[in-house]
Parts: C-alpha cells; structure tokens; sequence
C-alpha cells in the first residue's frame, strides 16, 4: 500500500485540516487514559472517560441538548464497512474570521464505552473547520457532532446512524 | 418517390425484420404478424440499457420471483409487486407473452410456449438491429455483475464476459460482482482488456479518500453532451468479502454524487445527466429524491422488472432492467440545449426462440466455452419439479442446496445466501454440472460447519432479515432473506431488528437459545477453509439420481402481510 507514490496535494487534502489541533480518544489505537495522562494540560479528562452520552455532553459542551444546524454537515457511511475504522467527515460552516470562527467540534458516538471520541481545536489561521477521521465503532448506533463557536454559540448536526453488520448474502 | 426520413427508416426496419426474426416464429409463438421488436424513429439519442446478465451467454430459463415485499416508503410500490399485481399495474395482464415476461403466474406452462429468455448473441441481434436503425446516436450501457454468475466466468476470472462485452460495443460498466475477482484483477482486466469505460463515482482508495476510477464519462452524440455517471454497488465490501477490495471503500455518496451531477452540467455542459446505477430499485427511489438534475437513472442490482413504464421521482425517470439477459431496455429522447424535450421508452424481452443469433457472437460463445464442454455437460440428476432460486424466502433450488449441505456435512441446519441470481430448470430437465455451477460460480465458495447456539442462528438471521426489510432504503443491501434447511419460523417484515423473527424451530422442535447446533453453510465473509459449495451439491445430486421439492422452509408470516402486493401467492405463507 505504501508503494504508491504521494502527491502532497493528496496527502494535505486527506489528513487533517492544517492547523487544526486534534485531541482524539476514538481512534482504535490507544485507550483515552493511555493517550493522554491527567497531567497533560488542557486534556478534558473527565469528558472524554465518561460513559454515558449525556455525561460526556454535559462534561464536554455543559449541555445536553444543542439545536441541529444546517451549518454543521457529518458524513458517515449508512453500513459500516469495517466497524473499526469507520471513515466520517465534518464541516462546518464558519467565515473562519478573526471575530467569527468555529472554535471547537466534537464528536460523540451514543452508546461507545466512552461516547466522546474527540475532540479538535480550531483557530481561524485553520482556514476551515473540516476533518476526516476514523472511528470505532462496536455496533449500530448514531454518531453526532456539535460545533461550537468563539463566542460560544453551539450547534449540532443531525445524528448518523452507522449500521454495523455481519453482511453477506448481497445481490 | 420521395421518401421523408421516417418513412425510409421504417422501411429499413421492415426490411432489416425479415432476416431478424426466426422463421415463423413471431405467428407460432405470438398468434400476431407484428414484429413486437419493431420501433419507430423518434429523438436525437437512443440508450440502450442491460444489467446483471450474471454471466449468462446462453438463453436460460427465468421464473419472475412471487415473493418480493416491499416495507415503509415503497409498501405496495414497483417493483414490490408480484404475480397479478405487476400485470395490473402495468396494465398487461395480455398478451400471455406479458405474463410470461413480467409475472411468475403459469411460468412452467409459458415457458414451454416461449422459450428461454436472454442470450449474448440474441441481445446482439438486438442492439446491431437498433443500432443499424439509430446509427451513431446509440449509446449502450451495462449496468453491472457481468463478469459473474457462470462456470466459464469464474474459470476464465470474467475475461470471457470481457470479450463478449467488447464485442457487443458496450459504452459505459459499472461494477459489483466483478470486484469479487479481487482488485487486481479488476484492474487488470479494465485496464488492459475492457473497451468500456468502467465508471464509479462513489469508489473511493482507503488511503487518501480518492477516486479509484472515472466518476463519469461525456458523450457526444446528435451534437449534444451526455453525462454518464457510474455508481457501483455501494454495499460491496459488505455483502461480499472486504479483503477481496482491501484498497478501496465503497458507500452511496450522496452528496459527492450530487457534486458530480452539478459538475456535468455547470462545467462540462452536459445537456443530459444519466446515472447508470447499480444500487438497487429502492436506492436508486431514495438518491433521486435526495440528487437534483439526474434526468434518467439506469438501474440494476435488485434484477426488477422496473418498466415498462418508468418510475417518476420529480423529474428523474428510473427504470430497473431485470436479470439474466432477460430484458433490453430502450430510451429515445429528445435531448435540447440543456434539457430533455421529450423521451420514449421501450421494454424489450429477449425470447430467445423468436430473435435469430448474431453469428459472430454466436461463434465467440461457441470458442470460450469450447474448452470447457465436456465438464459444463456432465450430467449429475434430473428434477421432477421445477427449481428455482429468485423469491424473498426459500426458493426450491436453495432448498435442494440446504437438504444437500445437511445431508453431506451431517448438520441438523443449514444457511445458503439469498442470492438473487440463479436461473431455473423445468420439470424433466436434466441438472448438468454447469446448472450447479449457475446456483453456485462464487470466488468463496467454500464449504463450512459452524456450531450456532440457538442465540447465534437467530441473530444471523435477524441481521440478513434486517438489510433486506429496512424500512429505511439507504440501509438494504438487496440480496434475499437467508435460505434455511430445517429451520422454521414466523416472521414480520414490518418489526425492527431482533423482532421480526419468532416461534424458532429446528426440525420442528422448539429451538432453544443456549443449546448449540451443528450448521452447515457456504460463502463466508471471512477467508475460510473448505471443500468448494460445487463439489459438496453435485456429489450429493449424483447420489440422488432423480430429485423433486415437495416443501420449502418458508416462514409463517404475520396477517398483515395478507394484503401485501408483493406477494403472488399469500398461501403459501399460511396468510
């Protein structure tokens, strides 16, 4: 896999969004409590070791119900093709300006042992609030964001349900 | 005389018909003297549209399935219609030729009257007739699982269909089966071999998210540019094994369709946008609500019989255009600056008996299968009753697969996939090792016995039940309910997962959730160990001699369903 040749331009236009500060607990390769110690500065321990999506909401945004926003757009496969590595994109929609720019995003998977699987820090030398990443997933469930503003202002996407299957029998 | 263009062009068509249609076959089998292929001249662009051929070069018999039930949005919509339903939908309960081609009603009896359906050198007659009529305004379009489905196919890795493909003049491919062969060879195959554009807008690489193939391809035909966009099955890692595709990720991909449809017109100018699909029927329903500027979608995947009228969702037209070479479907449209001005359709059976081979492709099919002959006609049994594979629940030739993996794997149960694809055999007929091959050409075929507890069974098949029934189109694979052998239940397509299966039996006993059960299967997801599904069935065939389905294990379904249109016979689910 590794043999491909690299254009930069793809290489940029996959990864993260230049700029972006990415705190991650989702990603499969490292438990929340070995990716970050507690004494990590800034690392939202207690959000992110929560167990219950209202817990991790509350613990994350303060809050537990955010109006759904046309602005914040969450792509997630409908059936998941390996529920390890579930691919989901976010954009929000944000001038990005020095008075007016995405802040923070989150995102949460309902019922996964820990429901917030990251968490990513903008500015507006970002550019744009986009990010690709991929997620774990054990089973079926809703994947959701909520973005929040520098002023504060929070604003969610509609909920995703990824389907997590045994597959087979198609066509 | 002074001849308009119409009348030279219908003149052609009769001249051309003469030497088209078999020696009195239209009279013999039609009681009719018109050429029901005959089509008069209309438009600036003629589309021809095949799919899910499954690899069928020969003319095969095609039962219509009596059971495919449709739930939420689609309740009672085509192509969830069966038996009378469909013909009365469609308003063609005649000609018996109609019932024949679009309904399950008296199929043994009318497949005696108008033989096999399909067959590359009887389509081929069709589209070089079509196109000698059209002329350069013809685009021909296959919309997918071409390479799979047959002996020859899988021995030759789909190179024979690759051939046939590019004799037949195919445009414009679109995959699902073919990525079954494994990446490379797809690859192989499309680079080096295929004279079609093979398109996908919605294939991306796992690694950087980017396009694997060309998302669409522009046409210029009569002056005008049209779009085609490709859209691969979107559940192909999932309903066949992933490490066959380890590279790529599949899925709908509305919104980066949506880009591409907007991307025809604003920047490539596209006058019309066709979206040659194989997402099945009520997938293909849900984009096009979702996708605007889409003018036609050319479906497959579900092997539907989606026409003759197509289905309107705003403005875009859909169509699902069966299986195993069965039907041709033809647009005429008259495509303006940036719009589509008018259009006709036109639904074709393929009746084999009454359409004469192209010679050439006659000889190409004689050449690839001539390796093979003697192993495609081994004979192995005869079957007293007809067998079939296409319905919701058990059809009899997976019910004879299931009696055939219980009684070789000794298991007290056995799962079969619900396979869409499979042609029949009538009463009589003799079951050759290329028949076997026709249930069975998978590239993991393999042969597994699985110890389930009674939780396990019923989990399984709520999660196949789960991909079939979901209200919520978007999230069904296509695909059939699993085949059981001796599992009996009561079933509600309408409840939501974990509900819809209840009252479990296996061998008529209740099935208890913790006690565990010996289940033989095949086409496991996971690269496995195991005789190939072929050997096990046709060995077991050979023992028998003489076999005949005398009971299905169909499930009870709930009374609901006693209305439902997409069930021909509700008797035969005790409703």
């Amino acid at each position: 896999m590794m043999n491909k040749p690299i254009a930069r331009r793809q290489f940029l236009g996959a990864s993260l969004a230049t700029g972006a500060v990415a705190t991650a607990a989702g990603l499969g390769l490292l438990k929340p409590q070995m990716a970050f110690a507690d004494n990590v500065a800034g690392w939202p321990a207690k959000a992110f070791d929560a167990k219950l999506l209202k817990d991790a909401m509350s613990d994350s945004i303060g809050k537990t119900d955010v109006p759904v926003s046309s602005k914040v757009k969450l792509t997630a496969p409908t059936i998941a093709e390996n529920g390890g590595a579930v691919p989901v994109t976010i954009e929000v929609d944000s001038p990005m300006t020095a008075d007016d720019y995405i802040a923070t995003v989150y995102l949460f998977v309902d019922h996964n042992p820990t429901p917030l699987a990251s968490q990513f820090t903008f500015t507006p030398a970002s550019g744009q609030a986009y990010i690709q990443q991929r997620i774990k997933m054990a089973k079926t469930d809703n994947v959701r964001v909520v973005a929040k503003t520098n002023k504060g202002v929070l604003m969610a996407s509609a909920p995703r349900e990824v389907k997590v299957t045994i597959g087979g029998c198609g066509g | 005389m002074n001849l308009s263009r119409r009348d030279f062009m219908q003149l052609m068509g009769i001249a051309g018909a003469g030497s088209f249609l078999t020696r009195g076959a239209v009279q013999s089998a039609w009681g009719a003297d018109a050429d029901p292929y005959e089509i008069p001249d209309y438009g600036n662009v003629t589309l021809l549209h095949m799919t899910d051929s499954h690899a069928q070069l020969l003319p095969v018999w095609w039962r219509e399935p009596d059971t495919n039930i449709g739930v939420g949005p689609v309740l009672n919509q085509v192509p969830h219609l069966c038996g009378q339903w469909m013909l009365d939908y469609y308003g063609v309960a005649t000609p018996p030729s109609s019932k024949y081609a679009y309904s399950c009603l008296d199929f043994d009896t009318l497949a005696h009257k108008y033989g096999k359906i399909g067959g590359y050198a009887h389509i081929a007659s069709l589209v070089k007739r079509y196109r000698q009529q059209r002329g350069d305004k013809v685009l021909l379009l296959d919309g997918g699982d071409t390479w799979q489905g047959s002996a020859t196919s899988l021995w030759t890795k789909g190179a024979d269909m690759v051939g046939a493909q590019n004799l037949l003049g195919i445009d414009d491919f679109v995959g699902h089966w073919e990525f079954t062969y494994g990446q490379d060879q797809v690859q192989h195959l499309v680079k080096t071999q295929l004279k079609a554009n093979f398109l996908a807008q919605n294939v991306f690489s796992n690694t950087w998210q980017e396009l694997v193939f060309k998302p669409y391809h522009i046409h210029e035909v009569s002056g005008r540019k049209i779009a085609v966009i490709g859209q691969a099955f979107p559940f192909t890692p999932i309903a066949n094994p992933g490490y066959m595709i380890p590279d790529w990720g599949f899925g709908i991909h509305t919104e980066h369709m949506q880009k591409m449809v907007t991307e025809c017109r604003e920047q490539q100018h596209a006058d019309l946008v066709v979206v040659l699909s194989h997402n099945g029927a009520d997938v293909d329903k849900k984009m096009a609500a979702m996708v605007k500027g889409i003018d036609i979608i050319l479906g497959g995947h579900t092997h539907d019989i989606m026409g003759p009228k197509p289905f309107m969702v705003g403005k875009t037209l859909i169509i699902n255009t069966s299986t195993n070479g069965k039907i041709l479907a033809r647009f005429d449209l008259d495509v303006g600056k940036g719009k589509l001005n008018g259009w006709r359709f036109h639904y074709l059976p393929v009746f084999s008996n009454l359409i004469k081979e192209d010679a050439e492709m006659a000889d190409y099919i004689h050449k690839v299968r001539s390796p093979y002959q003697e192993k495609l006609a081994q004979p192995l049994a005869t079957t007293e009753s007809l067998l079939y594979r296409r319905d919701n629940f058990n059809g009899s030739f997976d019910q004879l697969l299931c009696d055939a993996l219980r009684d070789e794997m000794d298991c007290e149960a056995s799962f079969s996939p619900g396979f869409r694809w499979g042609y029949c055999k009538l009463p009589g007929e003799t079951i050759t090792m290329e028949d076997v091959m026709g249930q069975t050409a998978i590239t993991y075929p393999q042969v597994t016995v699985n110890t389930y507890t009674g939780e396990q069974i019923k989990n399984i098949m709520e999660q196949v039940a789960d991909n079939i029934f979901n209200p919520n189109p978007y999230y069904q694979q296509g695909g059939d309910m699993i085949r059981v052998g001796n599992i009996q239940y009561d079933f509600n397509p309408d409840e939501k997962i974990y509900h819809r299966c209840s009252n479990m039996r296996i061998g008529g006993k209740p099935m208890s959730a913790s006690k565990k059960y010996k289940v033989a299967g095949w086409a496991a997801m996971q690269p496995v160990e195991g005789k190939p599904v072929w050997e096990v069935f046709s060995k077991w065939l050979q023992s028998k001699k003489h076999v005949r389905v005398d009971k299905l294990d169909l499930p009870v379904l709930n009374k609901d369903m006693q209305s439902n249109k997409g069930i021909a016979f509700p008797k035969m689910y005790q409703l």
